[in-house]
């Protein structure tokens, strides 16, 4: 008797709940109208052809003949492949020799922008951003134009000042990474510099008083006070960094092609799926290309926030 | 910062603070002058032929080729057909991106609704996706299924409704559009279908001009969905038609021809980037300090 009025309040309990939960949802159909442009949006062209590319990467299919099942060779395939892991390479390369001190140069900029000795800061923030609103393809040409080997403005001025001038592109194609990453400093230092000087703007005066009353120097306070308020910030743009810089397409392809130019010195690996994906019609290989750098990618990501974001928990 | 430099600033000297404010203007000044420089040079370029930008030593100021560039650059590409579809595309992107993104983040910021938390942080998650992860299959669904190659829906549609837009605006609306001013519509008898679009929308202007201009921007500098789309001269927006100007094959590289369409290409962005520059700014740096 009492086994069967436990489980009859039980069911009717859960039909409440259940009834509450679906007049709830009923009840504010409204947001759920509203949200769904982004779900359906993303369910089309964002996981479905993520899915798809899962399933893709196990065959071998050019587009017009049909499918071919081939299990994980287009994997096996993948990791011997030599210019899959050059291109890997190179990306890291420049990812890492690019951001390093472009992130440290953003920060000591907007230190000094952020200096009350420095007045004008509108001016500096936005001709510092330039070169982020400007179209990474108009820029590359640009800087296509400033690396001209016989003509080029910079070879001009190391002449001028008594130094050989660089063959960008030729050689075994040691100076194509260098002029990459040169565009890329360029190109995102301003944007970098203006999330600091926010995150830096956003740190109350107070605890710097606070700091300086208890006798800390100009080094300390920015090492225990400033670094850890902007840690979130960092991390924000470390993520981001990591993201953009494994996937650099635009500027390399523009500046040498889409072979990476001489020994493929700047062939990034979105070029590469690009190459196979696109010029050759490997759908499978390049599918399985995306998933690899992807996972590396996302790793990547999730080894940032582990390394940089644990601090926040301890402030 | 501010308070700690001045008590610094404040035990020097007056000539030492002097010297800090003249290397501090001066590193900035190196570097953005080293920002604006290219651009001038563009333009500089963009005014001579040929023969004289391979030239030694080069000359720092305008030429008078103008017109030869303008003639050089309209024979390879439909300049002012692909300065339309780029003004087009970006132009219906944000305008249909605005409006998806600010239901959203409304949704988001004004309902408690079941699961609410739950997409909220699914929708972040989407963020950490890398574009390259679906490239093969989107590509696919764009041309052979959609039959979108060389149409402007696959430029504008795919990306209407984007995860940072929706984020930004829940941040904003969360921050000033008072819960109070729903409930009186709400007893006014306003429909709940409608206190957005009569209510909410009205007072966001100040958000649809910030993520107006990025989604503008991003649109109109993106390559690489616009180089797998548009594969037809006239259907090329403006960084695809300035990368065959770059690689055209029939007349060899002419850089008085290339740089005057990439000043052609750059200018009204920088234009309207300069007329909202502090807007712009603003706008960019909230995602960094909310996420």
């Amino acid at each position: 008797m009492s086994e069967l009025t436990r489980s009859e309040a039980q069911r009717v309990l859960s039909s409440r709940k259940e009834s509450t939960l679906w007049r709830e949802i009923q009840r504010n159909w409204v947001a759920y109208v509203y949200i769904s442009p982004f779900f359906i949006l993303f369910a089309i062209f964002g996981a479905f052809p993520i899915l798809f590319s899962f399933y893709l990467s196990f065959h071998r299919w050019n587009g017009i003949s049909p499918m071919q099942w081939v299990g994980l060779e287009n994997y096996v395939r993948l990791f011997q492949d030599k210019l899959f892991w050059l291109s890997l390479k190179n990306t890291i390369y420049i990812g890492i020799v690019a951001h390093v001190p472009m992130l440290i140069g953003a920060l000591i900029l907007a230190f000094i922008i952020n200096s009350p000795l420095v007045r004008h800061k509108d001016f500096y923030r936005t001709t510092y951003f330039l070169p982020i609103v400007t179209s990474s393809v108009a820029v590359a040409l640009i800087f296509g134009s400033l690396y001209g080997v016989r003509f080029g403005l910079i070879n001009w001025l190391l002449t001028g000042i008594g130094l050989e001038p660089i063959d960008w592109w030729g050689g075994k194609g040691q100076w194509i990474k260098p002029a990459i990453i040169i565009l890329f400093i360029w190109r995102w230092l301003g944007w970098n510099m203006v999330i600091y000087l926010a995150g830096l703007q956003g740190i109350p005066n107070d605890l710097y008083e606070a700091a300086a009353i208890d006798g800390a120097n100009l080094p300390q306070i920015f090492r225990y006070v400033t670094l850890p308020l902007l840690r979130p910030v960092i991390l924000f743009t470390i993520v981001l960094s990591t993201i953009g810089a494994m996937t650099l397409f635009d500027e390399p392809f523009i500046l040498v092609g889409v072979t990476g130019g001489t020994s493929h010195a700047g062939l990034t690996i979105a070029m590469y799926l690009y190459n196979r994906g696109f010029n050759f019609a490997h759908f499978g290989y390049a599918s399985a290309m995306a998933y690899v750098v992807s996972a590396v990618i996302i790793v990547a990501s999730a080894l940032n926030i582990r390394f940089f974001g644990h601090g926040r928990v301890e402030q | 910062m501010a308070i700690v430099e001045a008590r610094l600033a404040g035990r020097r000297p007056r000539w030492k603070r002097w010297i800090g404010r003249i290397i501090f203007n001066s590193i900035l000044l190196t570097g953005a002058f080293l920002s604006a420089f290219p651009f001038y040079w563009m333009l500089v370029l963009g005014t001579h032929s040929t023969m004289e930008i391979f030239h030694w030593p080069p000359t720092f100021l305008p030429g008078n080729h103008v017109l030869e560039n303008y003639k050089g650059m309209m024979g390879i590409i439909p300049f002012w057909r692909n300065l339309f579809n780029s003004a087009f595309v970006a132009t219906t992107h944000t305008a249909l991106s605005l409006l998806f993104c600010s239901m959203g983040g409304y949704a988001f910021a004004k309902y408690q609704f079941p699961g609410r938390d739950k997409l909220f942080a699914l929708m972040l998650a989407t963020m950490m996706i890398p574009w390259m992860a679906g490239i093969i299959p989107w590509f696919i669904l764009i041309s052979k299924w959609l039959h979108w190659i060389n149409r402007y829906e696959a430029l504008i549609i795919p990306g209407a409704a984007s995860a940072f837009g929706i984020f930004w605006m829940r941040q904003y609306i969360q921050e000033t559009i008072p819960s109070e001013l729903l409930d009186a519509a709400r007893i006014d008898g306003c429909p709940e279908f409608f206190i957005f679009f009569r209510v909410v929308a009205p007072l966001l202007s100040p958000a649809y001009g910030a993520l107006g201009i990025m989604t503008f921007m991003g649109s109109w500098n993106a390559f690489m969905g616009p180089l797998l789309v548009m594969q037809e001269k006239t259907m090329y927006t403006l960084p695809v038609a300035l990368a065959l100007l770059r690689q055209n094959p029939q007349r060899g590289y002419d850089a008085g021809v290339l740089m005057l369409g990439t000043s052609m290409a750059v200018l009204p962005i920088l234009i309207v980037f300069l007329m909202a520059a502090r807007r712009f700014i603003a706008g960019l740096t909230v995602g960094a300090l909310k996420g």
